[in-house]
């Protein structure tokens, strides 16, 4: 299930971009966005979702909840 | 390399010290140099070294004068978090603006670097200070100094770090001819880290409490150790948090020295609730101008400390508490025709260098007359600067005090005082005075061009005393002469020496700056 970026919180500091293992953080005019379709929670990667772990703001990089993948999981 | 008590072993000309050291010409220094014959001369320390810091306005207090950096904005990710940093806004205490600074690709960076160059000629330095960590950014901060390089060879590269990934770059670094690295240590003890920095991330992981403390510190000396085996000059910044690290920084300055640091910046913390820093919204004080100098004051035995750090914004440009960061913005560098000549940087830059040797050896003289035995008093005084060593600004416009202590050694510079407040806008002069006297509070008297009847009154009252007789004169000989006529108007009764109070350091936004 993938993550997205809260774009009011963000600061874009580009410091999730590099460490996405799927490439799937891009900067579209000064915003970051996760790319839903490459985002695989880094399960594979790492032990921890990489945008989360180094996102200096807290509750920015959040599990895509509104996504119909998701509810169907829950 | 190492001179005890004395910090301005990177000022050149150094006289103040060196006459406070040897009381006279009479005594050879330390070092077995001749550093009295040789004002203008490189100290004592070697020459390879006095290379890199004669023109670097960062590493020697007297370079500063004539030289200016320039910082790229071109590194925004940080790897960790402090708690005195809301990366939000700024980092109040590294200057690190994120938001707020036009962030540039290398490429961009390069342009603007030759723009500026073209334009100021006694640029010497090109730094990334951030807004993040340079080194969180590797690819954009080593890709910038590589672009300059190649453009503009005659520059001195400097970068500044948290060093959590510094071990892993140190080839790049020396390859790249990076002189002078900065790194931010305000602990080795990671029970006192854990109460800085809430989290790093490390290892594609985040680390929090003392482990993620102990990971940075470890790195941190590593990564300073590496440096310095290769020779490459290390400067170590640190914020001073009272009651945090105050005490601490003293073990930390003898922990960097052991392992070759080169220079020691302990910076006052800068704290307020409207910066959104953890710190700022716990309501943690920052220090005293008199807690500062005795922290700075009694790290001094152990390496050289830096006293003159403007705490500056990651994309300042010109003389240090000069920023004319606001020439250069993109908009305008479109219309900057720019001419990299740097055979005439360099015809320039010789001139520099020669008024600096005739105007330390002139300095040289005046003062071993003035250094007669003066006393043990001490006093600080603050003056009113718009440099050239001259007292030449006036008390209305000045939007900064230098401090200097003075002594029977003479003038020794010892920080300065910012006093444009951001916040100052709607207040009246009224206000605004109060706050200027509350920055120089410590200080015995200002030293201004030109001073009006209000103020003068106001200053006197509060007791200290405004000197207006040596307008665009020399500070260091104008303050000594000084200095000489309150002694002797203390010994005639005329009037009493009285010890002065502590003074508030200004807690201005830094991001007001532009
Ligand atoms: S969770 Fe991992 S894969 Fe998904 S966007 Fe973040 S870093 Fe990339
Ligand atoms: S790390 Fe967080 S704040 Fe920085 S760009 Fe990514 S989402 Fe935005
Ligand atoms: S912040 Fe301090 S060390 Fe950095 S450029 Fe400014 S004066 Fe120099």
């Amino acid at each position: 299930m993938p993550f997205k970026i809260i774009a009011s919180q963000c600061t874009s500091c580009s410091a999730c971009e590099p460490e996405c293992p799927n490439v799937a953080i891009a900067e579209k005019g000064g915003t970051f966005m996760i790319d839903p379709k490459k985002c695989t929670e880094c399960i594979g990667h790492f032990d921890e979702p990489q945008c989360v772990a180094v996102c200096p703001v807290d509750n920015t990089c959040v599990l895509d909840t509104s996504l119909a993948r998701y509810q169907a999981r829950g | 390399m190492h001179r005890g008590s004395s910090s301005d072993a990177i000022e050149d000309g150094e006289i103040t010290q060196s006459i406070a050291e040897h009381k006279g010409c009479g005594k050879s220094s330390r070092s077995g140099g001749v550093r009295c014959g040789s004002p203008a001369g490189r100290s004592d320390l070697p020459a390879e070294t006095w290379e890199k810091v004669k023109k670097h306005p960062c590493y020697s207090e007297h370079a500063h004068h004539h030289y200016a950096r320039m910082h790229v904005a071109v590194a925004p990710a940080c790897n960790i978090q402090c708690n005195y940093c809301n990366r939000k806004y700024d980092c109040a205490n590294e200057s690190r603006p994120g938001v707020v600074s036009e962030r540039l690709t290398p490429e961009q960076a390069a342009r603007k670097v030759m723009a500026v160059a073209s334009t100021i000629p006694q640029m010497t330095v090109l730094g990334i200070a951030g807004p993040g960590d340079p080194l969180a950014n590797p690819e954009k901060t080593f890709k910038t100094f590589e672009l300059v390089h190649k453009v503009a060879p005659d520059l001195k590269l400097c970068l500044s770090t948290n060093g959590l990934a510094l071990p892993d770059h140190i080839d790049t670094i020396a390859k790249l001819n990076v002189e002078h690295v900065t790194i931010t240590i305000n602990m080795i003890n990671p029970e006192i880290g854990a109460k800085i920095y809430p989290w790093i991330f490390y290892n594609h992981k985040r680390y929090t409490g003392v482990q993620a403390a102990k990971i940075l510190t470890d790195r941190q000396l590593q990564g300073l150790e590496m440096l310095t085996r290769r020779g490459i000059l290390c400067k170590i910044n640190s914020v001073m948090i009272p009651e945090i690290n105050d005490q601490h920084l003293v073990e930390v300055s003898k922990a960097v020295k052991s392992r070759g640091a080169f220079l020691h910046n302990i910076m006052p913390l800068i704290s307020s609730p409207n910066y959104g820093t953890v710190f700022g919204l716990k309501g943690q004080r920052s220090p005293t101008a008199l807690e500062l100098k005795a922290l700075q004051d009694s790290c001094e035995g152990e390496l050289h400390m830096m006293r003159h750090c403007r705490q500056c914004r990651a994309d300042a440009i010109g003389l240090l508490g000069e920023d004319r960061s606001a020439e250069f913005t993109t908009e305008k560098l479109a219309t900057i025709d720019i001419k990299y000549d740097v055979e005439s940087r360099n015809a320039y830059q010789a001139k520099v260098e020669n008024d600096r040797a005739a105007k330390a050896a002139a300095k040289h003289a005046d003062l071993v007359e003035l250094a007669v035995s003066l006393g043990d008093t001490k006093v600080l005084v603050a003056v009113a600067t718009k440099g050239s060593a001259l007292i030449n600004e006036h008390f209305g416009h000045a939007k900064e005090f230098q401090v200097y202590e003075l002594s029977s050694g003479g003038a020794k510079f010892i920080g300065h005082r910012r006093v444009d407040l951001y916040c100052q806008g709607g207040y009246a002069e009224e206000g605004k005075l109060e706050t200027i006297i509350r920055a120089i509070n410590d200080c015995h008297a200002v030293f201004i061009a030109k001073i009006g009847g209000c103020p003068r009154a106001e200053l006197i009252k509060a007791g200290v005393e405004p000197v207006d007789q040596y307008a665009y004169e020399p500070i260091d000989k104008s303050t000594i002469a000084w200095f000489k006529t309150y002694l002797d108007r203390v010994t005639n009764g005329a009037i009493k020496h009285v010890e002065r109070g502590d003074a508030a350091i200004r807690q201005g936004a830094l991001i007001s700056a532009a």
